[in-house]
């Protein structure tokens, strides 16, 4: 009993959750769409960089996962497996607007910015503090809509959204390597750009 | 070590993925090397922000429109 229960335990709320889902229960379908829909719709707008596309990524996405959850399999976690689908549509809502030109999570990666730490004054304690909320995010949201975007979801798997390095590969279809080098430069090229904003005055500087 | 050295390993260090005696190699060379040790806090620094602060919201108002139509669609057979 005990280590039946211990199982129970284990395994991760989603699972009941899909299974109700999948023998018709729309309800717990909701519960789904409910805990995930914000995360969706972050990852869709930093690969599409388009309020409209987003929301309809998300709409998209889940109506996708519904129809298919039979196909689920189940050793992966929903999440991830939702976060593929969310990859595909948000790539393919891309495609649309460049006008049929093909999109891959690998455009634009060959570059050579940020792979060497080039600002290295240190920033103000808490640097976001010198900035209203709404600056702030504009900030933010501009310094990350600079880098190529092979590398900006990458970040945002791996590091806004917590994905372990070997789920955002699977999740893209990239290599572990691939996802590791990508973070790093990802890493860098962002530090580097908020240090315009960041770094400490020196006496006199506004 | 080099500071491209390091630099290798910053992510390594950053998620906590060294050994204990890579770990005190890297702090060696930290002590000695204050843009090291300054692209390390920066690095964290960045990566704490993004994490903390939604660069995108999605208002109430637009949820519920969405989950109302997912779920009609869900409903009647998408």
């Amino acid at each position: 009993m005990a280590t039946i229960q211990l199982q129970e335990n284990e395994q991760h709320p989603d699972v009941a959750l899909v299974a109700s889902a999948r023998s018709g229960d729309v309800q717990a379908f909701e519960t789904l769409v409910n805990k995930y829909d914000r995360q969706i719709f972050r990852i869709a707008q930093h690969i599409t960089q388009n309020r409209e596309d987003a929301q309809d990524v998300v709409q998209d996405a889940f109506l996708k996962a519904y129809e298919k959850l039979d196909q689920f399999q189940g050793n992966s976690k929903f999440y991830t497996w939702l976060v593929r689908i969310a990859v595909n549509e948000s790539l393919m809502r891309l495609r649309k607007r460049r006008t049929g030109k093909m999109v891959s999570i690998d455009d634009d990666i060959e570059t050579e910015e940020g792979s060497v730490p080039r600002d290295l004054a240190d920033w103000s304690p808490n640097p976001e503090q010198n900035y209203g909320q709404a600056e702030l995010a504009e900030i933010l949201r501009k310094t990350i809509q600079g880098l190529p975007h092979g590398f900006r979801i990458v970040f945002v798997l791996r590091d806004v959204d917590g994905l372990s390095t070997e789920e955002t590969a699977e999740t893209l279809g990239l290599s572990v390597p691939a996802v590791k080098s990508r973070l790093l430069r990802a890493r860098l090229q962002l530090r580097e750009r908020l240090s315009r904003y960041f770094r400490k005055k020196k006496a006199g500087e506004k | 070590m080099t500071c491209t050295e390091f630099l290798a390993l910053l992510d390594e260090l950053i998620d906590d993925d060294v050994s204990a005696q890579m770990r005190s190699e890297l702090q060696e060379h930290m002590q000695g090397c204050e843009h090291c040790e300054v692209t390390l806090s920066t690095t964290r620094k960045t990566i704490e922000i993004y994490r903390s602060h939604e660069v995108y919201e999605l208002p109430d108002s637009v949820r519920e429109r969405l989950h109302v139509a997912i779920i009609a669609r869900c409903k009647h057979g998408c």
